[in-house]
């Protein structure tokens, strides 16, 4: 059972040779999966890219299938959703799979962004590693945006139209940007049916950067909790079988977790609202995108004055595409030559901070903006909580990566991976000498 | 609110990121609504199940009471046999409805009888014809009601039972009722249910709340009815993940004590 | 496992090998029956088997008249034959026939035959519904396609089909009506 094992095992047959040297794919899998040597020192934060992959698939598998189901037409829509839950055999499951697949799809995007944030895996060499990571993040957006339209419930077509609306803020264009995206003047028919093309297109297209993102990482080699880069093979272990293995457990713990909510609770991340038949004359009292979106969604609302020459409906706008877009240049403000907050002691707090930020700003995003923060103080609204979290979210970015970057002084980092891994100071040319496997 | 129900069951399920399930279940803002008492309903829990009895005297409640006004049209009548009808019983509920069929041979839409395979008939035509006949009001489908409500069979219970006479500052329009369980706390329905409002065939005592009861098991079938066989199958599937999990664990540990830590 | 050989007799060897095939077992059993919902999804769903059968209404026609319904999607030949079609369907030798089967086995009462109109050979509707459509050189069907011939009984009898029109399963529900599937 070690990678020596799948390279004879791997060429053995001829038949497996015979393809090869046409077309390098069973060299290519033992090169980049069984032989990659990868830090031997990863946490369980790591299983998250396996989990990412595997959830990917799962999405797409039971899209496919719904959409053998799924009628793209307004009058039929919600009903055809319908009898996927009640006539079609485990149609229920497809579509309870689907519907918190896309929340678990967000729950991991959401670690693995954080856990790269909190070990500085998008600093150089990996900024496009990180940037290609935040492209999925955008695209995976707009596919479960578009998504949620399909069912046609109340809040399907009041997110839609709240959402597209946002368009009409660009100057000049903004009305005509808007009703193209409609194709007519509002949501309708047209614009379910090109929502369904694009919801069944954009995880090709996810899975296409997945590929972009795995081979840009395998350049670099992945990043570790030390933050520091491998020195030898004292410092690593081959992909296959130890890393698969780890994250296979991983994979397991997390989709009994998701199991667990599919078969149980599948409607607790979902609207109820959504339960009910899009009525294009009649808005619910509440509108609230899914959870997911929250924090983007506290920070739109949370510019509702105007700054300068830019009216509030454009600043909202702006900073909300801002929130995203100033994760493509993170690489940039964080000037720290260390990675990882380990031994970055003043970061280490700001990271945590950030963290409670978009927390926050999730809660605020799902309150209407004039309800009381602390029951009984009536004068410090959502809205205030709101100012506070998004004005915070810019400053962790714009203000304090950059000053930590000058003034923080990072603690020792050790020399290797090893030399920490394997009991540390002058044992570590011990540790090196050491065989790696018992065997 | 039934947030409680909620959680109740996310927390047999497992406490995951508590925070934003915070965010999600408190998105709905209360408003001057009177909250729904918590009732302990047989559906509930990861081994609830349909009360049979209950759910088939709430489809009395519902045929002879709610469907003068409310249509149930994702359920079809060959359904009611998840409820215990047998065919005959469920032929003749169904034969007691008319649907427009056709066109025929000569192009003509014509009337016959439902048959177990059509879905429920609902009392209007469409949603412009129900809004006509009710003072400008929708009476919404109750098929997916239960689901479309946070906490939905506690509200709906609470909704059916809540009538009650407006407080003095309260002015209630003409074709307005009061009930504080609803939102704005204003309702075009008026109070449907009375004692004795229906018969019951096994006996029971048709009181009002005996007849609320009795339909939010009803509708909480007729909105999920995969529930029982989905509660079922997620008892293996989770059962079996769990011992993949810690079969996987402990491979893993075996493997990963070759190397030196 | 080529290392197993090291600590072939070892106790820990054997509870590692133990350990990594039911991972892989009960891995392998998981994905398997994970897949079962996906493809089963693609079978007749309930409301498409709720209408898998059909109930015509027979009064209305007459000797020698033949009438096609609809039953899951597909067209249904009744024809109520007159006597000389069922004497000819009855007095075929079977020798003659490619997929031998009398006309008994094929009909519940000799006036009424009821077949599915699909041409055993590529799954055409044959010809022969109407009294001017070519009814082929036996009198009952002809596919336009490859250019099968069916007889009174809806036997094969001459083309490239190898097998009788097929019967559905139905049943007289009084003496006008049957109920098909």
């Amino acid at each position: 059972m070690s990678a020596g094992t799948n390279q004879t095992g791997g060429t053995n047959s001829g038949l497996v040779k015979w393809i090869d040297s046409r077309l390098p794919v069973f060299s290519y899998l033992q090169k980049e999966y069984a032989e990659y040597q990868s830090p031997r020192n990863f946490n369980w934060f790591w299983n998250f890219g396996a989990i990412l992959t595997f959830l990917l698939v799962m999405m797409i598998m039971s899209g496919i299938f719904l959409a053998m189901q799924y009628q793209p037409n307004t009058a039929l829509a919600f009903d055809s959703v319908e009898r996927i839950m009640r006539d079609v055999n485990f149609g229920w499951l497809l579509r309870y799979l689907h519907q918190n697949g896309a929340t678990f799809f967000f729950i991991a995007i959401y670690i693995h962004m954080f856990r790269g944030m909190y070990y500085g895996s998008y600093k150089a060499p990996r900024e496009l590693l990180w940037m290609l990571g935040v492209v999925i993040l955008l695209l995976a957006m707009a596919t479960a945006f578009m998504g949620y339209v399909l069912p046609w419930g109340q809040m399907s077509f009041w997110g839609a139209t709240v959402i597209t609306n946002l368009f009409s803020a660009v100057p000049l264009v903004g009305d005509s940007i808007v009703t193209l995206l409609w194709g007519g003047f509002s949501i309708d028919n047209p614009t379910l049916n090109r929502f369904f093309a694009l919801h069944y297109l954009f995880p090709f297209l996810i899975f296409g950067v997945v590929v972009l993102h795995v081979i840009a990482l395998h350049v670099s080699g992945s990043n570790n909790p030390l933050g520091v880069d491998p020195k030898g093979p004292q410092d690593t272990v081959s992909f296959h079988p130890y890393y698969t293995m780890k994250d296979s457990v991983g994979l397991a713990v997390f989709v009994t977790i998701m199991a667990a909510f599919v078969f149980f609770a599948p409607d607790f991340f979902g609207e109820p609202e959504n339960y009910l038949e899009a009525a294009p004359l009649n808005t619910p009292a509440h509108i609230v995108p899914e959870w997911y979106f929250l924090p983007f969604f506290a920070i739109l609302r949370s510019v509702d004055f105007d700054i300068l020459f830019i009216e509030a409906k454009l600043g909202g706008v702006i900073a909300m595409f801002g929130a995203i877009f100033v994760l493509f240049v993170l690489p940039w403000l964080d000037k720290s030559p260390v990675r990882s907050a380990k031994f970055r002691p003043v970061y280490k707090w700001f990271f945590w901070i950030f963290l409670i930020d978009c927390v926050l700003l999730g809660y605020v995003g799902g309150k209407p903006t004039d309800a009381p923060v602390f029951g009984g103080v009536e004068s410090f609204q959502i809205i205030h909580l709101g100012y506070i979290t998004t004005f915070w979210y810019f400053a962790h970015f714009l203000i304090v990566l950059p000053l930590l970057g000058i003034f923080e002084r990072p603690k020792p980092v050790p020399k290797s991976i090893s030399e920490a891994v394997l009991g540390g100071g002058s044992s570590g040319a011990a540790a090196t000498a050491k065989p790696m496997e018992k065997a | 609110m039934g947030i409680v129900s909620n959680l109740r069951l996310a927390a047999a399920a497992t406490g995951l990121i508590a925070a934003t399930m915070f965010v999600s279940t408190t998105a709905f803002g209360a408003g001057d609504v009177k909250d729904p008492d918590s009732q302990d309903w047989h559906f509930e829990g990861i081994f609830g199940t349909v009360d049979r009895a209950a759910a088939q005297r709430g489809l009395q409640v519902y045929l002879e009471v709610c469907s003068s006004c409310h249509g149930l049209k994702q359920v079809a009548y060959r359904n009611l046999t998840d409820l215990g009808f047998n065919e005959e019983e469920v032929k003749a509920i169904a034969a007691e409805f008319d649907v427009v069929d056709g066109p025929n041979d000569e192009g003509e839409m014509f009337d016959r009888s439902a048959i177990p395979s059509d879905k429920f008939v609902g009392p209007f035509p469409n949603n412009a014809a129900a809004q006509a006949a009710n003072n400008g009001a929708l009476p919404p489908d109750l098929s997916l009601q239960v689901k479309a409500h946070i906490g939905g069979p506690d509200y709906i219970y609470a909704l059916l039972t809540g009538y009650t006479e407006a407080p003095a500052d309260v002015e209630v329009p003409a074709g307005a009722n009061y009930n504080p369980y609803f939102r704005g706390s204003l309702i075009a329905m008026a109070q449907p249910l009375w004692p004795d409002g229906v018969t019951y065939s096994d006996g029971t005592e048709a009181t009002i709340d005996q007849m609320a009861w009795d339909v939010v098991n009803f509708m909480q079938w007729a909105a999920a009815p995969e529930m029982e066989e989905r509660k079922k199958m997620g008892f293996k599937v989770v059962l079996f993940l769990i011992i993949l999990s810690a079969i996987l664990y402990a491979a893993k540990r075996k493997m990963w004590s070759n190397l030196d830590h | 496992m080529s290392d197993d050989t090291q600590d072939h007799d070892d106790h820990s060897g054997s509870r590692r090998d133990f350990l990594y095939l039911s991972a892989g077992a009960f891995g392998a059993v998981g994905l398997g029956a994970a897949l079962w919902p996906f493809i089963s999804s693609m079978n007749p769903s309930a409301d498409v088997l709720a209408l898998s059968t059909t109930e015509v209404d027979l009064s209305q026609v007459e000797d020698g008249q033949r009438i096609t319904v609809k039953w899951q999607g597909k067209p249904v030949f009744i024809d109520r034959r007159t006597p000389t079609a069922i004497e000819e369907a009855e007095s075929t030798p079977l020798a003659e026939l490619r997929d031998p089967e009398t006309d008994e086995e094929r009909v519940l009462t000799p006036e009424w035959l009821v077949v599915i109109g699909i041409c055993t050979h590529l799954g055409c509707v044959p010809l022969g519904q109407k009294a001017s459509e070519d009814r082929g050189e036996w009198g009952g069907w002809f596919c336009p396609c490859h250019g099968s011939h069916y007889d009174t009984s809806g036997r094969i009898r001459k083309g490239p089909a190898p097998l009788n029109l097929p019967i559905p399963p139905y049943a007289f529900l009084n003496d006008t009506s049957i109920k098909i599937g």
